[in-house]
């Protein structure tokens, strides 16, 4: 049975089954591929997208718990002309990525931040970027959230 | 070590002031092949890595693999300083797994840096040495060795060369001399008569000449793309989700696997029932190979649910009673008997040790394994179709990865394509030395009428990795009555030495470094910044162990056996720059480390508190860094805070424990990786000392775990000899 939800605003029927991780029914049946898996347990967060704009990891939510309800992806961050958000513009500014493979979930993550808390201390931060990134990119991280929501960090370098 | 600086120091100096540098281009086979490849639509290659078309774009071939280090946007601002091309018509791509674009030039480096004849190879011609790489399979992205030997010696003197030709075709066509004649972005200027050719016109004919021999390189107050932090090619791609890794790649038709490995290594799988996953909705095929099973699906999730559902059994091969701690006691009997593989260091240690009015110190340090993990799992397709095997991926060694695959499948190089995708991570995990997801993955599709994605979990990533080595070592040092080290011992036990990628520079009379080899069955390999991590450790910690000892103070300490060079002036700098003795609030205290890796040396300042559980919580560093020259400020930047954090994560956290023979550790609930709110602010200092180019992807990373322990000690008294250090502040 068809599971219908929305995906970046497009209605979607998943044919997955219904116990199939939401990150793999966007991944290999949308073939949608800017949302990662990296650990399949809900620790990394390279899987994160917004559920009716809760930040979720996506590898750990079953795509029958989806029915019904909106899900943005990276993919659906920028415009339908292409145009960055000014989180992904800050991103860019900050020569944020390395490898880059995390940062989709990252960019999700402050998103999501950002959506309810507009102007967010560092304490706000740490407590909402948990997405783990091997590389290291944490503190441009931080300085690309800070330069969007036009904060300064408490302990700047 | 003497040896090799000096071989480089005749290069770098020319480098740094201008000047003349050798010609070392592929030999005439290799480019006729690689024109093959990379000619045809108005295309005319040049040195086998660049490609002018008549359109005026210029293409870098690269035979680098961008793991995330920027490493070809640097290599397009070397070769574009020296062509005088225009940036934005200039890309980069991946230069194709043939052996055609074998790195020539880092075999040179690398031979030079790590055999200890620097004087042979630099002796030996370009075209030996491009069999050489050719025969290795020389595709490698490794050694922090991209800018330093692939840009330095190869890409500059390429540009150089093929801007010569450019200018000699054009002074042919315009019937001027040639010294009449400037180059500046993609076009060749007369200012006598204002006339000008673009490059796209002249590379046809520019293609047919022989580069020159000897070519002049820019002096750096010329520079016009070199030292600007150009942002990097790769990074827009990487924020919108359109950016495609090995994990990304899909094919028509095709199908997804997982695989379970032997948990001990060099286990066999003796048997496997596949019915239990055969029952699994969506599964397909269940392939037994030596020491795996794989499981075959139309999704990711049905071939992880298929198997889950196995039952496999395997033999461990003999090293079920292997253990973290039957390798310490390996490591311990070793330093015990006394009969070191490898010795530097000169004096005489023992009597130095034993003289009259000595005060004589000793520690024991351990290390454990650590895992690359790197966030992107080994993801990797492959499709047998109508006699040839093509082979879709992230791999540090495009070449390596395709001679893999071909053995793997008992087919010749040419039925093989690889087809090189971004890669989410690696730290030295993707290098050939270690391939068995290409060994997989090739055995599979030989099996099977698709093409088939093999994902390895993260569970079958954490457990079945290729360690930075367990590794041990007795420090033992004396003290003169002046505060002075006199004699300086490092037993060391691990499976290799790094006595020569990570010298000893204090000015101690007698030194003896031993290397107490020891292996093991478990895989281990290059992990991020390699040996220096753990000589790194000891080093430092030691160093300040001995300050304390003399009572001194840590800097002032280093400063007394560091005679004036590059590594007191990065030292004295950090000192500076960190406020070093300045008062710090209530709870917290520094620490500092100065470590060379890569001919790179990185002194970093550590502050630290501690949390209420009693782990360390590091608010500030201070890095300062001579790499030579810097090509891409922001870009090294990057290197240098991602090092950093990455030693403050292994030195807190990390850990890969064996019992049985097996990993004990499976994802990252049990691999604890730092996240951002562990993260310091970071400032980082380059010196622009001239120096022979060092590396920047690894040597941001040795000094951040020693420099922590050390601070902790300021702080609470208590020395960290063991880790992670997280260990000892719930012991």
């Amino acid at each position: 049975m068809a599971i219908e939800a929305k995906v970046n605003g497009k209605p979607v029927s998943f044919a997955a089954e219904p116990d199939t991780p939401l990150l793999w029914a966007i991944r290999e049946e949308l073939g949608m591929t800017g949302t990662k898996f990296g650990c399949g347990i809900a620790a990394c967060g390279a899987c994160s997208v917004h559920i009716n704009g809760e930040i979720t990891r996506s590898c750990s939510v079953a795509v029958s718990d989806v029915a019904g309800k909106s899900i943005t992806t990276i993919e659906g961050l920028a415009d339908t002309e292409g145009t960055l958000t000014a989180l992904q513009q800050a991103w860019i500014e900050h020569q944020v990525p390395q490898c880059g493979y995390c940062q989709s979930g990252q960019i999700m993550a402050a998103a999501a931040l950002l959506a309810k808390t507009p102007k967010p201390s560092d304490a706000d931060i740490d407590a909402a970027m948990t997405n783990i990134c091997r590389c290291g990119t944490y503190p441009r991280i931080r300085a690309a959230i800070h330069s969007v929501a036009g904060t300064a960090p408490a302990n700047p370098a | 070590m003497g040896m090799i600086r000096r071989t480089f120091l005749v290069g770098g100096a020319a480098l740094v002031g201008g000047g003349i540098f050798a010609v070392q281009y592929g030999d005439s086979s290799a480019k006729s092949q690689a024109a093959t490849l990379t000619d045809g639509k108005g295309g005319h290659n040049f040195g086998t890595w660049l490609r002018i078309g008549e359109d005026d774009t210029v293409t870098l071939y690269s035979p680098h693999t961008d793991i995330g280090q920027g490493s070809n946007t640097g290599l397009a601002q070397m070769l574009a300083e020296e062509l005088d091309a225009d940036w934005s018509k200039l890309s980069v791509v991946s230069a194709p797994a043939e052996s055609a674009f074998a790195n020539v030039v880092l075999g040179k480096g690398f031979l030079s840096e790590m055999s200890g004849y620097p004087g042979i190879i630099g002796a030996m011609p370009m075209s030996l040495l491009g069999m050489v790489a050719r025969n290795l399979n020389l595709q490698i992205t490794g050694g922090s060795s991209a800018l330093r030997f692939t840009g330095q010696q190869g890409l500059r003197v390429l540009g150089a060369g093929t801007r010569a030709a450019l200018i000699e075709t054009a002074a042919g066509r315009m019937g001027v001399p040639a010294s009449e004649l400037t180059t500046a972005d993609g076009k060749v200027l007369h200012a006598k008569t204002g006339k000008s050719l673009r490059y796209g016109e002249l590379a046809a004919e520019a293609a047919t000449r022989s580069l020159a021999s000897k070519v002049a390189l820019k002096d750096p107050k010329d520079f016009k793309h070199m030292g600007k932090s150009v942002p990097r090619f790769d990074i827009p791609a990487k924020v919108n989700g359109s950016a495609k890794y090995g994990m990304d790649v899909v094919q028509p038709g095709m199908r997804v696997a997982t695989v379970i490995a032997a948990p001990v290594r060099g286990g066999k799988l003796l048997s496997v029932d596949p019915a239990p996953a055969m029952a699994v909705s969506g599964v397909e095929k269940v392939i037994s190979l030596e020491s795996a099973v794989v499981v075959v699906a139309k999704g990711y999730w049905q071939a992880l649910k298929g198997a889950r559902a196995l039952a496999p059994k395997f033999s461990d091969g003999g090293h079920g009673g292997l253990s973290t701690a039957s390798i310490f006691a390996e490591q311990d009997k070793l330093r015990a008997e006394g009969k070191p593989a490898k010795t530097a260091g000169e004096g005489d240690v023992d009597a130095a040790l034993k003289a009259s009015g000595v005060k004589v110190i000793e520690a024991d340090y351990r290390m454990p394994f650590l895992h690359h993990a790197m966030m992107e799992p080994f993801a990797l397709t492959a499709q047998y179709k109508d006699g040839h095997l093509d082979v879709w991926g992230g791999m540090q060694d495009p070449l390596g990865a395709k001679a893999a695959a071909a053995s793997a499948a008992g087919l010749a190089a040419d039925k093989v394509t690889f087809h090189p995708m971004l890669i989410g991570g690696s730290f030295g995990r993707r290098l050939p030395m270690y391939m068995e997801v290409v060994d997989q993955v090739a055995r599979v599709a030989m099996q099977v009428p698709f093409p088939v994605k093999l994902i390895w979990s993260r569970e079958e990533e954490v457990s079945q990795g290729a360690y930075r080595p367990q590794s041990s070592a007795k420090l033992t040092a004396a003290l003169g009555p002046d505060g002075k080290i006199t004699a300086w011992r490092n037993d060391f036990a691990q499976p290799e030495d790094g006595l020569r990628e990570v010298p000893f520079f204090y000015d101690v009379p007698a030194v003896a470094r031993r290397h107490f080899k020891q292996v093991s069955n478990q895989t281990v390999g290059a992990w991020r910044s390699v040996n220096a991590t753990q000589h790194g450790f000891t080093t430092e910690s030691f160093m300040d162990e001995l300050a304390h000892a003399a009572g001194a103070d840590p800097v002032e300490f280093r400063l007394k056996h560091l005679k004036p060079g590059r590594h007191r002036t990065v030292l004295e700098e950090v000192a500076r720059r960190s406020g070093w003795g300045s008062p710090l609030p209530a709870g917290t205290a520094r620490g500092v480390a100065v470590v060379e890796c890569f001919n790179t040396i990185v002194g970093q300042v550590i502050e630290v508190s501690l949390a209420e559980d009693g782990t360390p919580k590091v608010h500030k560093a201070t890095a300062v860094v001579d790499c030579g020259t810097v090509v891409n400020p922001t870009a090294a930047e990057g290197q240098i805070l991602g090092g950093l954090v990455m030693g403050l994560s292994s030195g807190i956290g990390e850990a890969i424990t064996l019992e049985k023979g097996a990993v004990q550790q499976s994802n990252f609930s049990d691999y604890e990786v730092l996240k951002l709110a562990n993260a310091p602010s970071v400032d980082v200092h380059f010196i622009n000392s001239g120096a022979e180019m060092g590396g920047i992807g690894e040597p941001g990373l040795p000094p951040a775990t020693p420099a922590l322990a050390n601070a902790l000690f300021a702080l609470t008294g208590k020395r960290v000899r063991a880790l992670p250090i997280k260990d000892q502040a719930k012991a």
